[in-house]
């Protein structure tokens, strides 16, 4: 029954969104986290959404996957700050390559795409316990 | 006509109906899903031919190309089962990333489909009621 096509299909949209946001969150939570300019740090991560039919039998049924999270190749943002224990020979530290209006953007969305779901899975069980009281006609 | 069989082609009207809207229901849930992936387009099913497929009208059977007239005048699967009523929505402002679903128009869209999947019930529900009536011994 396709009703239940739609619950699975915004369920699979609020798993995808809330993904999203929690990258968004690790992102800007590591905002600051400092780390010598010649080693390994944070680095923004990205998710990357594709869609995905929810059942075998209904290919049109399209609902959303993160597929994998791809960590932003861009250098990391360099600081002068010679006093910093973190600091190299030419006194730079370097900060993880977080744009917080990026995040801030990715985060409105997000949220948005997520209300819009909810949305639709509200209209689905109401048009569900409809369907269900045709029986009590 | 007696009266079962009227009610039988009324309520089948109904429940035809009522599968491609909830059917529709889906595909505009899917668009609004993937309203941020990238490469997705936004589709949408083409109510009124699909509705002639399913109750067995012309419409729905796609014929088959004939260079010849010695080829089999073979017709597709009805256009309700599969992709057939399937289209892409005409995009109006493409995103950078292919997607071209337009987030407001999908939940149009949407609204305007749970009414007419409510009005089909409440049809479905007065032919009952209907029925009902009819049945009951006079008092």
């Amino acid at each position: 029954m396709s009703i239940t096509h739609v619950f699975h299909i915004a369920g699979t949209a609020l798993t995808a969104q809330s993904m999203r946001l929690n990258a968004v969150a690790s992102n800007l939570a590591n905002v600051d986290s400092a780390h010598a300019s010649t080693g390994e740090g944070y680095r923004a991560k990205q998710v990357v959404f594709q869609a995905i039919p929810v059942a075998p039998a209904a290919p049109w049924a399209q609902g959303v996957r993160v597929t994998r999270v791809i960590e932003d190749p861009a250098p990391p943002r360099l600081v002068y700050d010679p006093r910093h224990p973190l600091a190299d020979a030419r006194g730079y530290v370097a900060y993880p390559n977080v744009d917080v209006v990026e995040e801030m953007v990715n985060m409105i969305s997000a949220s948005r795409s997520y209300q819009t779901n909810a949305e639709v899975m509200s209209t689905a069980k109401d048009l569900m316990q409809r369907t269900l009281a045709l029986l009590q006609a | 006509m007696s009266l079962m069989s009227r009610l039988d082609n009324d309520l089948a009207f109904v429940q035809n109906a009522l599968q491609l809207r909830a059917r529709r229901q889906a595909v505009l849930a899917a668009n609004l899903a993937n309203a941020d992936t990238p490469n997705y387009k936004a589709r949408d099913l083409d109510f009124a031919s699909a509705l002639k497929g399913a109750i067995g009208g012309s419409g729905g059977a796609l014929p088959l190309a004939r260079t010849s007239s010695r080829h089999i005048a073979g017709a597709a699967a009805s256009a309700a089962a599969g992709w057939g009523a399937m289209k892409y929505r005409a995009a109006v402002q493409p995103s950078l990333d292919g997607n071209t679903v337009d987030p407001n128009v999908e939940r149009a869209h949407f609204a305007e489909n749970a009414m007419h999947y409510q009005f089909l019930l409440e049809r479905a529900m007065s032919i009952i009621r209907g029925a009902k009536q009819a049945l009951e011994p006079a008092r």
